[in-house]
């Protein structure tokens, strides 16, 4: 992959190159001699499944991690960055997914914070900062936003122009954008892509990371691929089509990610009509039987999350009906879990695991109730139920009285999903099940999802229903039988998978036709 | 070599086989009783009269009544709380119990008893302000610590209630010649019987576990079904009795109520519990180190006046003691994170 492919946008030597990169954490490779480099006036995607090594990669890059082994080279000169500051000042700027304004200050302030302009006093000069972010601004076409407005009061899109301006500001040669649409809509996906097309004009250098390989497709010249710590390929993005990359980036087919065993819906196990929450959702209505599973897709804050909530009983109730089996009415938690349903965290750091605690103490936390005589919880037990699910789910770990936190994220993930197994509920609530795991961890909750919804595997006999929020699409393709599809706290009515592709949800999602 | 370096020597990397954690977990378990023995063997060799029956004694006799408030004090700070109210709350249960006797002339047991009572329900309604109001556990038990101790003082009239002797007094009174056999003041027994039931409560009862898991993560808890208002309501309630039984302990010592005694005290229970492995920021604690906690403070307390140190060198040593063992917790779960 060292030498370039056939490639019109690098006529010189790249702007940036990072040789034969390795770095160790621990006993685990987080990256094995990865080869990349950008020219300038390119974009260039980096694609590959969560734990492939991107991140890890731009850590590098950005000063935030060393490299055991391996150089790098900023327009022909050696570059080794001992912190995120040192790569600032060679002019290599990173955008992070988590948006990372102080939120109390204007964005003015936050534009040229820790480099204020300042008089001999040694006061700053704020007609000088005011002059310069407005400048800024106006370079990208974004006069609109105010210098003196606080950026915690911008919305999201706005929040990441004023990243971006910031990285201008300072001047760059390698802008780096980790997920930049994520949370984006797509009118101001539109607005971001003019800008990098812009950027990319004045002669930077963009280093472009995403899950939605349509988008890298449109905006991307090459792409590479990582899987497991090391470069798959390395092409121009016009040589390969979407299907591949998806193949090059999980390393197995689409089908063996992917199993499916007959599932025949039975019973209904879940009804809701009209549902509705504080502010979220507005109003909802599904049905989920056993033995299917069920997928919602939506952008985030559409509202799928405060649904999942609503149902078992964490977010109050304004309006509608709860039905779970025979049972009508909203809940607690605690009566969620006696009803046999279960929910599994979006965010399995803050509120999905205890993560102090060991592994035992997380997944028979649900229900201590039969793990010893006369009520009580003897640890034995609760190491003996968990060592069942430390084999069944595949869980790397020590033992099971080791702290969750010592665990790798899917390893965590699978603790998580453990509990709900363990409590044997028969409606699952999935949120994000996969969020930010690695493929291998993924190939297994999604066996584990189908052996739930089928009745057959180490799950139980009886097939479970299964609701499960995503914004991986296709994950949901792949896993789900039905998927609606929730815009703006509206939740649309159910379609089988086989009657939907990717765009019409996408579509949907963004309100821009109704799948329904 | 600085005490990383120390530390990794002792606890070397723990990511690699099972046997290690099990040596952590040991470590962890017994890490203040090692430190007593530490401070108890400086003392020591310093001066041997701290090795007789009669030092022991002393020292239990002492660390009790801290020793039972550090008993509901680690349930709060395992919950993630705080109490600060406890030393107001002794002193209002040593007022409390003493006029029960003297002024309603209760029976003692019944006395007690009805002490129990108060001082529970004054670790109720902090409990009640915590969960229905969502105040913070600070704020609360700081302004309880402020009206108890007024209350306690109002009721008192500002003077120490003097009790008759009864058995009470017994509790913490040095032992008899005949019943020396006993080792440690029947205080000292009720409180070791009272810290093994709560050491058993805490690790094999749904609810006991249950205050670790609200400690450790509260939203994590209420995902899994756990009352965590109930939890948190029970903890603070559970902690003023203990307070109470302190209390209770302070009038059989003092043979008085005081309603200005045990100021400050708090902090010394507080200081009990962190020595012993207590997190405040929640999830961790044992009822074995917060006790270890108390008899460490005792000891330095005890030696220090065996080697007729100046009262401000025992503060010294006692406070660069507690931010020790908070160094040495911190080192801990670095390595283990």
């Amino acid at each position: 992959m060292a030498e370039p492919s056939v490639n019109m946008h690098s006529p010189q030597s790249p702007r940036l190159e990072m040789r034969r990169i390795t770095k160790h954490f621990g006993a685990t490779v987080a990256l094995s001699q990865v080869d990349f480099s950008v020219a300038a006036g390119e974009v260039h995607a980096l694609v590959g499944e969560n734990g492939a090594g991107k991140s890890t990669l731009m850590k590098v890059l950005s000063g935030a991690h060393q490299p055991d082994e391996g150089t790098m080279y900023l327009d022909g000169q050696s570059f080794v960055p001992r912190s995120p500051l040192d790569a600032r000042h060679e002019q290599v700027a990173m955008i992070y997914q988590e948006l990372s304004l102080a939120p109390h200050l204007s964005v003015e302030e936050n534009i040229l914070l820790g480099m204020e302009p300042t008089n001999k006093w040694g006061l700053v000069r704020w007609e000088e900062v005011r002059a310069r972010t407005l400048e800024t601004l106006a370079q990208f076409g974004h006069a609109e936003i105010e210098p003196q407005r606080r950026a915690g009061d911008l919305p999201v899109s706005a929040r990441q122009l004023v990243e971006i301006a910031r990285a201008l500001a300072v001047g760059c040669r390698v802008l780096i954008l980790d997920e930049p649409t994520s949370s984006l809509s797509r009118e101001d996906i539109e607005r971001l892509f003019e800008i990098i097309k812009k950027l990319k004009e004045q002669g930077l250098s963009i280093i472009y990371i995403s899950h939605f390989l349509e988008e890298v497709q449109r905006i991307a010249d090459r792409v590479t691929v990582l899987l497991d710590g090391t470069v798959v390929k390395t092409c121009d993005i016009s040589t390969v089509t979407p299907g591949e990359i998806v193949q090059m980036m999980v390393g197995r087919t689409v089908e063996e990610l992917y199993p499916r065993s007959t599932r025949t819906p039975g019973e209904t196990a879940l009804m809701i009509e009209n549902l509705g929450g504080n502010k979220m959702p507005e109003s909802a209505s599904l049905t989920l039987y056993r033995g299917e599973v069920l997928g919602i897709f939506g952008l985030v804050g559409a509202g799928r999350t405060e649904l999942l909530r609503a149902i078992f009983g964490i977010d109050p109730v304004r309006q509608g009906q709860i039905r779970i089996g025979t049972i009508t009415g909203p809940a607690s938690p605690k009566a969620r879990w006696r009803q046999g349903v279960g929910m599994l965290s979006e965010d399995r750091q803050e509120e999905g695991l205890a993560l102090d605690l060991s592994l035992a103490e997380n997944i028979t936390l649900s229900r201590l109730k039969g793990l010893g005589p006369l009520g009580l919880v003897l640890p034995q037990h609760q190491q003996r139920a968990t060592q069942r699910w430390v084999e069944g789910l595949d869980i790397h770990c020590l033992t099971s009285v080791q702290k969750v936190v010592e665990l790798s994220g899917g390893n965590q993930q699978k603790v998580a999903l453990a509990r709900l197994l363990q409590h044997d509920v028969d409606v699952l609530l999935l949120d994000e099940p996969t969020r930010g795991i690695d493929v291998a961890a993924k190939a297994k909750i999604y066996q584990v999802i189908d052996e739930l919804a089928s009745g057959t595997g180490t799950t139980g006999r009886k097939p479970k229903a299964v609701l499960m929020i995503s914004s991986y699409l296709p994950e949901l393709l792949g896993v789900c039988d039905r998927v609606a599809v929730m815009h703006r706290g509206r939740l649309c009515e159910a379609r089988p998978v086989k009657d939907l592709d990717e765009h019409q949800l996408m579509l949907a999602a963004t309100g821009e036709s109704g799948v329904a | 070599m600085n005490i990383t370096e120390l530390f990794k020597k002792l606890a070397p990397a723990s990511h690699n086989n099972a046997t290690t954690v099990k040596r952590l977990g040991w470590l962890n378990r017994f890490g203040p009783l090692l430190a007593l023995l530490l401070v108890y063997g400086f003392f020591a060799l310093l001066n041997a009269r701290i090795v007789t029956f009669m030092a022991l004694e002393t020292i239990i006799q002492q660390s009790v009544i801290v020793g039972v408030a550090a008993l509901g004090m680690t349930m709060v700070i395992i919950s993630a709380g705080i109490d600060l109210s406890a030393g107001s709350i002794i002193a209002m249960s040593s007022v409390v119990v003493a006029l029960l006797i003297q002024s309603l002339g209760l029976s003692p047991i019944l006395a007690v008893l009805g002490c129990l009572l108060v001082a529970a329900m004054l670790g109720f309604i902090n409990g009640m302000l915590i969960t229905r109001l969502r105040m913070v556990p600070f704020i609360v038990t700081l302004g309880m610590m402020l009206a108890v101790r007024g209350f306690a003082k109002g009721l008192a009239r500002g003077m120490p209630v003097n009790v008759e002797p009864t058995w009470l007094n017994e509790l913490l009174a040095t032992l008899p010649p005949d019943q020396k056999w006993l080792l440690i003041p029947p205080g000292g027994w009720l409180m070791l019987f009272l810290a093994v039931i709560i050491a058993g409560f805490l690790r094999y009862t749904p609810l006991g576990r249950h205050i670790y898991a609200v400690g450790s993560n509260e939203q994590t808890a209420r995902l899994c079904g756990v009352d965590v208002e109930r939890v948190k309501q029970f903890v603070y309630a559970a902690a003023g009795a203990f307070a109470g039984l302190a209390g209770i302990m302070l009038t059989s010592y003092q043979e008085q109520g005081d309603p200005t005694g045990a100021v400050g005290m708090e902090l010394d229970i507080i200081a009990a519990v962190v020595i012993g492995g207590g997190s405040l920021s929640g999830g961790e604690g044992s009822i074995l180190g917060s006790l270890v906690g108390a008899i460490i403070m005792t000891v330095i307390r005890t030696g220090s006046q065996l080697n007729g140190w100046p009262t401000w060198v025992t503060q010294v040593v006692t406070g660069v003691v507690i931010i020790i063992a908070v160094v040495v917790d911190r080192l801990r779960h670095r390595h283990l994170a």
